[in-house]
């Protein structure tokens, strides 16, 4: 619905107007920019020119060490949102299929949540070590809470007559959760999957910017090391553009589920 | 309403859960003890609990706490004044709304903690460094909660703002905010909740500032009890803040 009354309103203003009033300020904002690295009011190089900018994400693109960092970071993310997700899965289905266990142990989902989770990383270290197993111990515990989550409160919605289905046909455990729970729980599960994505990259890049020796994040702070602030710049890009793209494409795939239902 | 039965019905549950919480401590301490779980990795359960007293005499959680809490009330005032500032912006151009709401979700998206590195370069190794990286992980809810509260107000309530000739001023002040209010309130506390987490987590990996660089001191001095008793305490600010505003929130639904 707030879809539909958003591209009506796009279509009252018309998209040509909405795509320059964006150009609009694209343009003021890279001319801010670029007004302020030439004014010297900061510290040379904190705000490098444009064009700095530019070259450094150009050199950055053409290097390999920055596609072998990126793929540790997203071999890492990876495994940290199969283990946390399937553990959250597991979770959330015991949680929200049995009223006494959802009262009793969902409150600590809760209140966990929201605690930041790096605290956890030296924990992490001594269990896993300084490679990459704490990492991903950091991207599994932060996906884990919004994955169990999302389970446990999908699983409560499910339809009650497609459980009465289920059972009349005598479905035994395992076909009522292959046939109707994860199939009835699937939109919650898919934002618990873009919730836990989101949080699970911010997890292993903050771990890695502790300690590492490889990945985005260890890029980030090696740059800062060295003091390469066009560098650091470039690589944030990368690094926003590429979370931004995983957590739209995510989105994308929950809409074209939503869609093909 | 809560009948004596309910209560009974809640009561059972929670004593399983704190039961089962007891019982793992329990267990744990027992394999401690009996050298299954190595001591040099995790910490007696007594033990960190009787580093409580140590953390909170000697080592001053309460003083860091305070420091923390400071930085997020820094940070929390930054996203209520600009998120619903940004917000009824937003709300008041609709052309605005259309050009930059996706980008402002795309920003709720990106990791911004990743950028505390840059803070660092252009603020120092400072407290403003930590509340700038917590307003700025707080500002895209409240944002986009702001809007839609407005969005979302009642066509009749405006309407009656109109027939009582109300200027616009007065419309936003008496109707549109207060029906709002609700909706931004779920947007700040997101934002809060968002600060409070980054703050934290920046105190940790620059060293400086409350509980969070408190934590990072205990790992780095190995004093395994003290360290385990620092994040409990952590999940406690947690747990407090979350359930503090949680309330206000159910009250604002209310007066509703």
């Amino acid at each position: 619905m707030a879809r539909s009354s958003s591209m009506s309103a796009v279509a009252h203003f018309g998209v040509g107007r909405v795509a320059r009033v964006r150009m609009a300020i694209v343009v003021v904002l890279l001319a801010l920019w670029e007004a302020v690295a030439m004014s010297g009011w900061l510290f040379r190089d904190v705000v490098p020119r444009l064009e700095k900018i530019g070259r450094a994400l150009v050199t950055l693109l053409a290097k390999p060490d920055l596609y072998a960092n990126l793929g540790a970071t997203a071999s890492e993310v990876g495994v940290s949102i199969v283990i946390g997700g399937i553990a959250g899965v597991a979770v959330g289905l015991l949680l929200g299929g049995n009223r006494t266990l959802g009262k009793a142990f969902e409150p600590y989902l809760h209140y966990l949540g929201p605690t930041p989770k790096i605290i956890f990383f030296p924990i992490m270290i001594m269990w896993f070590g300084v490679g990459g197993g704490s990492k991903i111990a950091m991207g599994a515990i932060s996906c884990f809470f919004p994955m169990a989550i999302s389970t446990a409160v999908g699983m409560r919605e499910i339809d009650a007559v497609l459980v009465r289905v289920g059972k009349s046909f005598r479905a035994g455990v395992g076909q009522m959760v292959t046939k109707i729970y994860l199939p009835a729980m699937r939109p919650a599960m898919l934002t618990g999957l873009r919730l836990g994505l989101g949080v699970a990259i911010i997890g292993v890049l903050l771990a890695e910017t502790k300690l590492s020796n490889r990945g985005l994040g260890y890029m980030v702070i090696q740059s800062y090391t060295r003091f390469d602030i066009a560098e650091m710049y470039a690589l944030l890009i990368v690094v926003f553009l590429l979370a931004i793209a995983a957590n739209a494409l995510v989105s994308r795939l929950g809409a074209l589920r939503r869609g093909g239902a | 309403m809560t009948t004596r039965r309910d209560t009974g019905t809640t009561w059972g549950p929670i004593g399983l859960g704190l039961a089962t919480l007891v019982g793992v401590f329990a267990a744990v301490e027992a394999m401690i003890r009996v050298g299954w779980i190595n001591g040099f990795i995790v910490p007696l359960p007594s033990a960190v609990l009787l580093s409580f007293e140590r953390i909170i005499v000697e080592e001053g959680v309460l003083r860091r706490f305070l420091f923390t809490a400071a930085e997020a009330l820094a940070a929390g005032t930054l996203v209520a004044v600009c998120g619903t500032s940004l917000g009824v912006l937003l709300y008041r151009r609709q052309i605005l709304r259309l050009a930059c709401e996706n980008w402002v979700a795309a920003l709720a998206a990106a990791p911004l903690v990743l950028i505390y590195p840059l803070f660092l370069v252009i603020f120092g190794r400072n407290a403003l460094t930590i509340v700038m990286i917590g307003f700025l992980s707080g500002l895209p809810p409240a944002i986009l909660k702001t809007v839609e509260g407005l969005s979302s107000t009642r066509r009749v309530l405006i309407d009656v703002g109109r027939s009582f000739n109300l200027s616009p001023s007065q419309q936003f002040r008496k109707i549109l905010f207060p029906a709002a209010l609700p909706t931004i309130f779920v947007g700040l506390r997101l934002g809060l909740m968002f600060a409070l987490i980054n703050i934290v987590g920046v105190e940790f990996l620059i060293n400086f500032g409350g509980l969070g660089q408190f934590v990072n001191e205990l790992a780095e001095r190995y004093d395994l009890p003290a360290m385990y008793a620092a994040i409990f305490f952590v999940i406690l600010v947690s747990v407090g803040f979350f359930l503090l505003t949680e309330r206000i929130e159910r009250w604002l639904g209310r007066v509703r």
